[in-house]
């Protein structure tokens, strides 16, 4: 018998010919100290944080990077703040060279008040930054028509939001999710949106290979356990959907027999 | 001469080179491939004029006077 935590190991997520034993992708940003971050990331089990280019300032030097090569964890840079192709290429130029990796989480957004992607910009640093050379994780909207593009582009993961970034408003559409999986090649991350331990379940049930998330935990009351919460709500998730799901029905159906039953007077 | 660094005017001998400016920034001594002499990641990139420089030039990038650069690491983020 295939138990649980067999079934576990023997799944191992796969990007890029890269094999992570966790399906929990965690971004540092919104931690209040770098302790904390850590003591977050390690409760999380997770493999693999994106982490963001900004100037270098002495004060805070190398700190954040030193402890993900520290702690065996793999770094996914990103291009958060940009808003055009042109900005997000250079940024991705600049975090290979910093980082010794030509792994990208590609963001273009359209504006700070929604920070939602921008399809256009999106499509067009895909195009030239896989021309490039890079890997890129393209961070979407819930758009299965967009996604299919990107992964046509040469996306190496497509990363589809649940509700927009920090928001924590969950999965607003399941069912497009579902249809993005349904009709990838390349491995689908949950990422952006999610507010607790159910919606990353959910996000797994929904068949995404893996979700990524950073405020959910980093701002949670208590980061530590809710990175924690979150390891475990992701493995229960993809459990679920390995172990298929009962079909939903229309009226109740009894789990006891009928039959034999007592007779009372 | 005169640069600009992440913005600020910046202040580095006429012969200065990318690697001479980033081994002053960061503290780190640098080899001539743009490692860290410590064995340790440096995790830093350079932008001189809005074009990136491979950490394997650094060493034979001298530097203008005007020249505007940008020192880039890692930082928390989503």
């Amino acid at each position: 018998m295939t138990t649980a935590s067999t079934e576990i190991r023997t799944d191992a997520l796969v990007i890029d010919g890269v094999e992570f034993g966790s399906r929990l992708i965690m971004g540092t940003g919104g931690a209040p100290s770098l302790d904390g971050l850590g003591a977050a990331l390690l409760a999380s089990g997770t493999e693999l944080t994106t982490v963001a280019m900004r100037r270098y300032s002495p004060a805070e030097a190398g700190s954040l990077f030193q402890l993900l090569v520290d702690n065996d964890i793999r770094v996914l840079p990103n291009t958060a703040g940009c808003f055009t192709a042109k900005d997000a290429v250079m940024t991705a130029e600049l975090a290979r060279e910093a980082l010794e990796t030509d792994w990208v989480k590609l963001e273009v957004i359209a504006d700070e008040h929604t920070l939602l992607p921008d399809a256009v910009e999106l499509v067009d640093a895909t195009e030239q930054l896989v021309n490039r050379g890079f890997k890129v994780f393209a961070y979407t909207n819930d758009d299965p028509v967009l996604a299919l593009r990107l992964e046509n582009l040469g996306a190496t993961a497509v990363m589809p939001l649940g509700s927009p970034i920090g928001t924590g408003l969950g999965i607003l559409n399941p069912h497009n999710i579902e249809l993005i999986v349904s009709r990838a090649s390349v491995p689908v991350v949950l990422d952006a949106g999610i507010g607790t331990a159910s919606d990353a379940a959910l996000a797994m049930e929904l068949g995404c290979d893996a979700v990524l998330l950073a405020t959910a935990v980093t701002r949670a009351q208590n980061p530590v356990q809710m990175g924690e919460a979150f390891k475990h709500a992701v493995i229960a998730g993809r459990l679920a959907k390995r172990a298929g799901r009962i079909p939903r029905r229309e009226h109740a159906l009894a789990s006891s027999a009928m039959e034999g039953r007592a007779e009372f007077l | 001469m005169n640069i600009k660094l992440n913005g600020a005017h910046h202040t580095v001998a006429d012969d200065a080179s990318v690697s001479t400016l980033v081994s002053s920034i960061t503290g780190r001594v640098l080899d001539h491939k743009g490692q860290a002499a410590d064995g340790g990641k440096l995790g830093v990139a350079v932008a001189r004029n809005s074009e990136v420089v491979p950490r394997s030039q650094w060493s034979t990038t001298t530097l203008a006077d005007g020249d505007e650069l940008e020192l880039v690491t890692a930082v928390q983020g989503g």
